[in-house]
């Protein structure tokens, strides 16, 4: 602790301050500050320092005000166990606090770590280009719009994305189109799965991209995914495919499909549920490799000739290329892409599988048992579903989750008389209540 | 001075510890037992598959071959790498703050809570009225910023094509005007480092949105002509945007609101001492005036009329959303501990701090410093040596080196900020990497640096060819 009432992170001690405002020749520290008067802050903050244990004692009595709920809750922010081995080697000090990796040479271990994580997204993409991070799916969506703007030479302006979109993810999405003078319009659904039909219609000269996700916001899988990746290819329309790491280990390569871009969400891995943090995806076909946006590692040889890792291709980025670069993104999700990693390295690819699998079962028993009830139809889509699936009410649906909510359960309001319920091996356990429940409140 | 690395190398194979792919591979038959129809599923899943004891030692070793601020000195100019306090990763653990971002406002007052204080807290610090934590990193808060101030001049009728920036400014403030779909002016520095008000005078008018401008600067200079440049860019109807970077240097001495700025991002992954995780995650809260306040983000979270809890809500102009849910949550927990425990006092150390400790480094290395005076973080120049070269053989005195050849107005730049976490002995310490590295020779610098992991690397070859995956590796 310093000899002074300050910060308890500078070790400063009054001797050692003294010395120092002597070798730089002032009396103290306020003579270094070159603020002129007019604009100087003599007030106070008004904040109180504790001690570390009365901020533990204080955050854990503000947190203790949220209620105990059984979430099943989903709609594009997941929770699955995430194993202790995860915690332990991430919170390692020499990653949780290292930075960029702007100096190769010491930073190997981070810089192999993000290449193994980029080489995961590889193989469940099957595209040849992953990016080591976006902030989540909704702003990775909105720099694949960017992306369609400048590789597409249409004269087109348009993106085409699902009518079933979470709002939130569509907002983001605007303002990442803004910049471009880019417009969004949506394509209809059939009972859950994008309307092949329209979108055939649709296409055409004025659109530059084609969104599509699987397994959808309300938890459907897509039956039709080549059709629609045909349907933008003729129309040199980008296609990005919206999905996650968990489902991305059982279904469909994407680049079978035809997908151009992947984005979605990674931190279904490696991060539990935490207010909607997350980790997004960014992979490409090798076409896009100088029009990425965001960090890539790639393989090289140190001046011994042994293989090493750095940061490359930084042409593409703000800091060499300024207002020309792919994005404005610096700082991304680093860490939370070693987690995932790590989390992935766990399970190997048969606990990847079993947990995909489980997401899929699961779904598909929950919504059977909540069809038995009286006044009650689940799911509402006749598709696939993967952890979710929406449930029609006769009764307001507002009125049911608030009851729900009362006995201890937190589900989707999605329309008047329309729920959500997302179930995973976090609340897999709790099935019996909440239809014992369900039940109670119907 | 030495540092030696940790190296696990494997000399017969040329490659330090294997790929998680080279330690072994498993392929699952995904159809073999699916509940999906053969025609939604891949055919087979290949990755690696380790025990638990083999992932712990692979990711102990690889982290043994990584520099944090735990190592040792991190003086990146413009980052910020200051110690993040171990107690502010409980406070983020709490199972109880682990909710989903769609529950009910009445289910989460606890979150809710946490939000308005710190909402309220940087308001306070940074002398602004209203404040958004969504922006998930600085960039995201740039963007955040420039689109809410084109939302305001489109509110009021007012078409304006151009963002103003100084050509010293961080590279993000480009990209950010172009991503929001500004035209970029760039605005040469003057000859003492700082904005040259007669040159803004010329490059501000009716097409000027904004000016992004860092204070103090991107060399550590306070920008003094702050309320006359504040006035000419008013009187032309544009706004100012303050970049958090360099916050530190001003914690309670300074007020971006009080200098005539409009909005502003804070990078609490710098100033607030969140750990920069390799590159992320951090958090880039925007502040604005009253005036921007309609346009904020939506939700924002107020206290309720009752002033029984709290609540969210839509700000009346909202531009929407710049993160699909809440932001970096984890983040701003910890964001809010460090706050909390740092207090005025606190804070206000720390930049006093941080500035001598800036002072006493530059005063104690050979390097000239050109442009003062300087507050957290000067501009050394390696002169006629090459700075790259310099901070190569750096990293072989058991310290990162700092920034360089940035920015461009000092030749051959290091940019040096030590922040305030360094006590004397390690800036001694630091100075003499400096001075040791700066007076070596040409075959020396060249060959630097030795004792880290990898030697020199070569990135013309990476870029040439690149090789993003294991699976590029395996097809050569």
């Amino acid at each position: 602790m310093s000899g002074t009432d300050g910060t308890p992170y500078a070790p400063h001690t009054d001797d050692e301050t003294a010395a120092m405002l002597s070798a730089v020749g002032v009396d103290d520290e306020e003579a270094l500050f070159d603020i002129p008067d007019d604009v100087a802050f003599d007030g106070e903050f008004g904040i109180e320092s504790r001690t570390e244990r009365e901020v533990r004692t204080e955050c854990s009595r503000i947190f203790g005000r949220n209620d105990e709920l059984t979430e099943f809750l989903g709609r594009g922010h997941y929770g699955h166990y995430v194993p202790s081995v995860v915690d332990h080697l991430s919170d390692r000090a020499e990653f949780l606090t290292s930075y960029t990796q702007y100096q190769p040479e010491i930073s190997q271990g981070f810089l192999q770590a993000l290449f193994e994580y980029q080489s995961m997204l590889v193989e469940l993409t099957g595209l040849p280009v992953a990016n080591c991070s976006m902030y989540d799916a909704a702003t990775a969506l909105g720099e694949a719009a960017t992306l369609a703007d400048r590789v597409r030479s249409t004269s087109g302006e348009v993106v085409l994305v699902p009518e079933h979109l979470r709002e939130g993810k569509r907002a983001v999405l605007a303002n990442y189109c803004d910049g471009a003078d880019l417009t969004i319009e949506s394509y209809p659904m059939v009972d859950g799965n994008a309307d092949v039909d329209a979108i055939a219609d649709r296409v055409g000269d004025d659109v530059v991209m084609v969104y599509a996700e699987n397994p959808t916001v309300r938890g459907c899988l897509e039956e039709r995914l080549g059709a629609v990746g045909d349907l933008a290819a003729n129309a040199d329309a980008l296609f990005v495919l919206g999905s996650d790491v968990v489902s991305l280990a059982v279904l469909e390569e994407p680049a079978s499909v035809g997908a151009d871009v992947v984005v979605g969400e990674a931190g279904v891995l490696g991060l539990p549920t935490a207010y909607g943090m997350g980790l997004g995806i960014f992979a490409c076909s090798d076409e896009f490799l100088r029009q990425v946006p965001g960090r890539l590692v790639g393989a090289s040889e140190d001046a011994d000739g042994d293989r090493a890792y750095t940061l490359t291709l930084q042409t593409r980025e703000q800091h060499i290329r300024k207002e020309r670069a792919t994005s404005n993104i610096c700082t991304n999700q680093a860490w939370v892409a070693l987690r995932a990693a790590m989390h992935a390295a766990a399970l190997g690819p048969d606990g990847l599988v079993d947990l995909a699998n489980d997401c899929v079962r699961e779904a598909a028993a929950l919504a059977d048992r909540i069809d038995g009830l009286q006044g009650v139809v689940a799911p509402v889509h006749d598709r696939h579903h993967v952890r979710e699936f929406v449930v029609r009410v006769d009764q307001p649906a507002a009125a049911i989750a608030a009851e729900l909510e009362t006995a201890g359960f937190a589900v989707h309001v999605v329309g008047e008389h329309r729920l959500q319920v997302c179930v995973t091996d976090l609340n897999a356990g709790r099935t019996d209540d909440l239809v014992a429940a369900f039940e109670e409140v119907i | 001075m030495i540092h030696d690395q940790a190296n696990y190398e494997r000399e017969t194979e040329d490659v330090r510890e294997p790929l998680l792919s080279e330690k072994g591979e498993a392929t699952v038959d995904v159809t073999a037992d699916s509940p999906l129809p053969d025609d939604l599923t891949r055919d087979e899943l290949t990755l690696p598959a380790p025990s638990e004891p083999e992932i712990a030692r692979h990711y102990t070793r690889l982290s043994q071959m990584n520099w944090a601020i735990d190592s040792g000195p991190y003086p990146l100019g413009s980052c910020t790498m200051k110690y993040n306090p171990k107690f502010t990763e409980d406070v983020a653990a709490d199972p109880n703050a682990a909710v989903h971002p769609d529950r009910s406002e009445r289910s989460t007052q606890g979150n809710l809570e946490l939000q308005y204080r710190l909402q309220e807290h940087l308001a306070e610090i940074g002398g602004m009225d209203a404040v958004t934590l969504q922006p998930p990193a600085g960039a995201a808060g740039e963007l955040t910023g420039i689109l809410v101030a084109k939302a305001y001049h489109e509110h009021h009728g007012d078409d304006r094509s151009e963002v103003v920036i100084p050509a010293s400014a961080h590279g993000t403030n480009f990209a950010t005007a172009a991503t929001a779909g500004y035209d970029v002016v760039e605005l040469p520095s003057g000859d003492d480092g700082r904005v040259d008000v007669e040159a803004l005078e010329a490059a501000v008018g009716d097409d000027t949105a904004a000016l992004m401008l860092t204070n103090p600067n991107t060399v550590g200079l306070f920008e003094r002509d702050i309320t006359e440049i504040a006035e000419i860019v008013h009187d032309a109807g544009g706004l100012l945007y303050y970049d958090g970077a360099n916050l530190n240097a001003l914690l309670g001495r300074g007020r971006p609101g009080d200098m005539g700025f409009d909005v502003m991002h804070y990078n609490v992954h710098k100033t607030f001492a969140t750990p920069h995780g390799g590159g992320g995650p951090g958090a880039g809260p925007v502040g604005v005036v009253d005036e921007l306040a309609e346009f904020l983000p939506a939700p924002q979270v107020r206290e309720n009329e009752k002033r029984s809890g709290y609540e969210r809500f839509e700000p009346d102009h909202t531009i929407g959303k710049v993160h699909g849910f809440t932001g970096n949550w984890l983040v701003l927990v910890k964001t809010y501990a460090y706050i909390a425990r740092l207090g005025d006092e606190g804070l206000s150390d720390t930049a006093a701090k941080a500035v001598l400790n800036a002072n006493y480094l530059a005063e104690r290395i050979d390097l000239d410093v050109p442009h003062g005076p300087f507050h957290h973080e000067f501009a050394a120049t390696a002169g006629e040596r090459d700075a790259a070269d310099v901070a190569k053989r750096m990293l072989d005195f058991g310290v990162h080196p700092p920034t360089t050849k940035w920015p461009e107005m000092v030749p051959e730049a290091m940019l040096t900020e030590p922040t305030e976490i360094e006590g004397k002995s390690s800036l001694d310490d630091l100075a003499e990497a400096f001075n040791l590295a700066y007076a070596d020779t040409d075959e020396a610098l060249d060959a630097a640096p030795n004792r880290t992991a990898a030697g020199r690397i070569d990135q013309v070859a990476a870029a040439r060819n690149p090789r993003l995956s294991w699976q590029a590796l395996d097809e050569e």
